[in-house]
């Protein structure tokens, strides 16, 4: 009898196949995001050794483990950071941080703004599922006032961040929103991200019907998909202040931000380091002086008597 | 003085702070990410006008978590990096000190100590971080940390922290101390030739697994972009960084981790002896406080007790057998500190020594340690 061998899967080369199955639920959400990126790596031509990606701690952490590229499984809230540091130090590299809402938003939530700010070139792509999935299905900045969760067993008090309002204001060039029911125009938008020059922010509304579904309503993989599907509007240039979500209403998915082309912090660190003051006798003369000015107010501290 | 060049080769009047920029510059570090914080600012502000004039990065993070971070991962870049920071904010970089031993990247976290705890005495001194350095983040691992006394060994002791993290892949720790950094004196800076640099030995083939260790227990190191489809994890892993989640893989990883330093702990260790042949008395300091010890040996020597002086100038590996090898002596410890190195120098002993703590604030007065040898020599006789 001959042996067929099983047809590859289009995106093995990108996968460890060797780490598969995934350890994600059924119904969970995160492979349909996983696989919508790695098309997208494919369809814009970046080539995977010259691409890295970085995520935080969470289910949607683990994605760095199945990916064939270097991939760093980082701590909890510090992917951005850690990506920050390696673009800056390898600007040449395509960087991408893949990681979840509570990671980025809570304990990460200072970073993620600090580098929207900066206009750093790398793209994040935030799995949101309105959940902590890893540890049991808590509480998050994402989770929508009333949903039961087992820290907000009463129904949640808080409000959910505006992620997309979020990042426009902290200064990101790309903000958009996609759920995994529009597969393919998350997709397109992931393309848009990666090319796009500056920080760019593609927040992807995921199921976890483990965690979040069976308690509020949606116990199955359908139910869960339904949700997306029937509540969400496709909208031509949201504003980013649409980008709220409410309890009972509909949200907006599209593109919130596509800002026109500014420098990024790789280009002007790069302009610094060219920079022919640099090599002026000024430059010289201003760190000499610095270091002598500080010793000079030391001594008339201490000639001075203190103060 | 010609800043705009990679080694400033010469003699200058430094703070220590600044010679630890210095050193870090000729140790050849090229990314610097941190986040102000007195008394080690004039780190960070030293870098960001050197690092650009040689082609380096210089990035003031938003917090210390982020610039721990951020030197991890230019780290892996293939940069070498560095960060500079206070009690405060080391006590935010624990976590990610943890990562950077079980990932086993290189590069160096400068604390030029303050009194604590919490906010205490900003601009003063204090020496509470020894155990820290070892034990501050959960977790097993061995740490390398090293303290300079001087100005000129805040220069000398970051090449050296740069060489030792290349060399054993792991983040090493410059314990300074606040009077140590902002004392001015002379530093000489050796041509660039007489500078010993160390780098991260690279893996022979492509792709090679990131934590396959070679006979020193030691993993080559491939770099991002090279083809090495690097995968890296805080969590436990095998050779190629991929989870595991057992016992058994934890035994092996960790106690490699451990074992690649106590094995190498010989090598790193580092210490200086003062009159300790013939000393019945002996004191063992470190940083600033080692400065005062060594005028107050001499003290007891002309009150005729025959006091010496060991100086750690690495604190971490603990050089145990350095200390058993005097276990007849009578020890006295002085730190601004209420006993850590204490513990240790009584568990290499075998038995109590003299202790001259301070709360913190300002450095020992050597009459005071004085009194100690004075006591510890009472005790013995």
């Amino acid at each position: 009898m001959p042996v067929h061998k099983a047809q590859m899967h289009p995106l093995d080369d990108y996968l460890r196949t060797e780490r598969l199955p995934h350890v994600w639920c059924p119904g969970c959400g995160l492979g349909i995001a996983l696989g919508a990126y790695l098309r997208a790596l494919k369809n814009v031509g970046m080539d995977p050794q010259e691409t890295v990606m970085v995520s935080g701690i969470g289910c949607s952490g683990r994605a760095a483990g199945y990916v064939k590229m270097d991939s760093f499984h980082t701590t909890h809230g510090r992917a951005i950071p850690f990506a920050v540091g390696l673009k800056a130090a390898r600007p040449e590299l395509n960087v991408t941080v893949f990681s979840g809402d509570g990671d980025l938003f809570s304990i990460g939530g200072n970073h993620i703004l600090h580098a929207a700010r900066r206009n750093v070139n790398i793209t994040v792509l935030a799995v949101n599922n309105y959940v902590y999935g890893m540890t049991g299905g808590q509480l998050a900045p994402t989770t929508p006032e009333s949903s039961i969760t087992t820290t907000s067993p009463y129904g949640n008090i808080e409000s959910p961040f505006n992620i997309a309002g979020l990042m426009a204001v902290a200064g990101a060039a790309y903000v958009a929103r996609w759920t995994v029911v529009h597969e393919r125009r998350l997709q397109k938008s992931i393309e848009k991200a990666l090319t796009k020059r500056g920080f760019s922010i593609v927040e992807i509304m995921s199921p976890c019907p483990t965690t979040f579904g069976r308690r509020n309503g949606m116990r199955g993989l359908v139910d869960s998909m339904m949700y997306y599907r029937n509540n969400s509007v496709i909208k031509e240039n949201p504003s980013p202040l649409d980008g709220v979500i409410k309890p009972g209403e509909k949200f907006i998915v599209g593109e919130f931000m596509d800002a026109p082309d500014e420098p990024t912090f790789e280009d002007k660190l790069e302009e610094l380091k060219k920079s022919e003051f640099l090599k002026t006798s000024q430059a010289d003369r201003t760190t000499w002086i610095l270091e002598h000015r500080r010793h000079l107010e030391t001594l008339s501290k201490i000639i001075g008597g203190g103060e | 003085m010609k800043v705009s060049s990679e080694t400033l080769e010469g003699e200058y009047f430094l703070s220590g702070d600044a010679a630890a920029a210095e050193g870090a510059v000729a140790a050849g570090c090229r990314f610097f990410a941190g986040y102000p914080i007195t008394p080690s600012s004039e780190v960070a502000e030293r870098l960001a006008r050197r690092l650009p004039q040689v082609g380096g990065v210089f990035i003031q993070m938003e917090d210390e978590l982020a610039s721990i971070a951020a030197i991890l991962g230019a780290s892996w870049g293939g940069k070498k990096s560095m960060t500079a920071t206070s009690g405060p904010g080391f006590s935010l970089m624990m976590e990610n000190y943890g990562l950077g031993m079980m990932t086993e990247t290189p590069t160096v976290i400068v604390n030029v100590q303050r009194a604590g705890p919490s906010t205490g005495l900003p601009t003063l001194l204090g020496q509470g971080e020894f155990m820290q350095a070892q034990f501050g983040s959960h977790g097993v691992f061995e740490a390398i940390a090293l303290a300079p006394e001087s100005p000129q060994e805040c220069f000398d002791f970051t090449i050296r922290a740069f060489n030792l993290a290349e060399k054993f892949r792991q983040p090493v720790v410059l314990l300074m101390d606040e009077s140590t950094g902002h004392l001015f004196e002379k530093v000489r800076i050796p041509p660039k030739k007489d500078i010993e640099k160390v780098d991260r030995k690279k893996p022979k083939e492509t792709p090679h697994p990131p934590f396959m260790p070679d006979e020193g227990l030691i993993p080559p190191m491939p770099i991002v972009g090279e083809g090495h489809m690097i995968h890296s994890t805080g969590l436990t892993h095998d050779e190629y960084g991929r989870p595991v989640i057992t016992a058994e893989a934890q035994g092996k990883l960790v106690k490699r981790l451990v074992e690649k330093i106590r094995k190498h702990a010989d090598e790193i260790m580092d210490y200086e002896e003062v009159m300790t042949e013939d000393a019945e008395v002996i004191v063992v300091a470190y940083g600033i406080t080692a400065r005062s010890a060594r005028r107050a040996i001499v003290l007891a020597r002309e009150k005729g007790i025959k006091a010496g002086l060991i100086r750690l100038k690495t604190v971490w590996p603990f050089p145990e057998k350095l200390l058993k090898k005097y276990e007849d002596r009578n020890f006295v410890v002085a730190e601004v500190n209420q006993g850590q190195a204490l513990i240790m120098v009584e568990r290499a002993i075998g038995k109590s020594a003299t202790f001259v703590g301070k709360m913190g604030g300002e450095p020992h007065r050597p009459e005071e340690i004085l009194k100690g040898i004075q006591e510890a020599y009472d005790a013995g006789s």
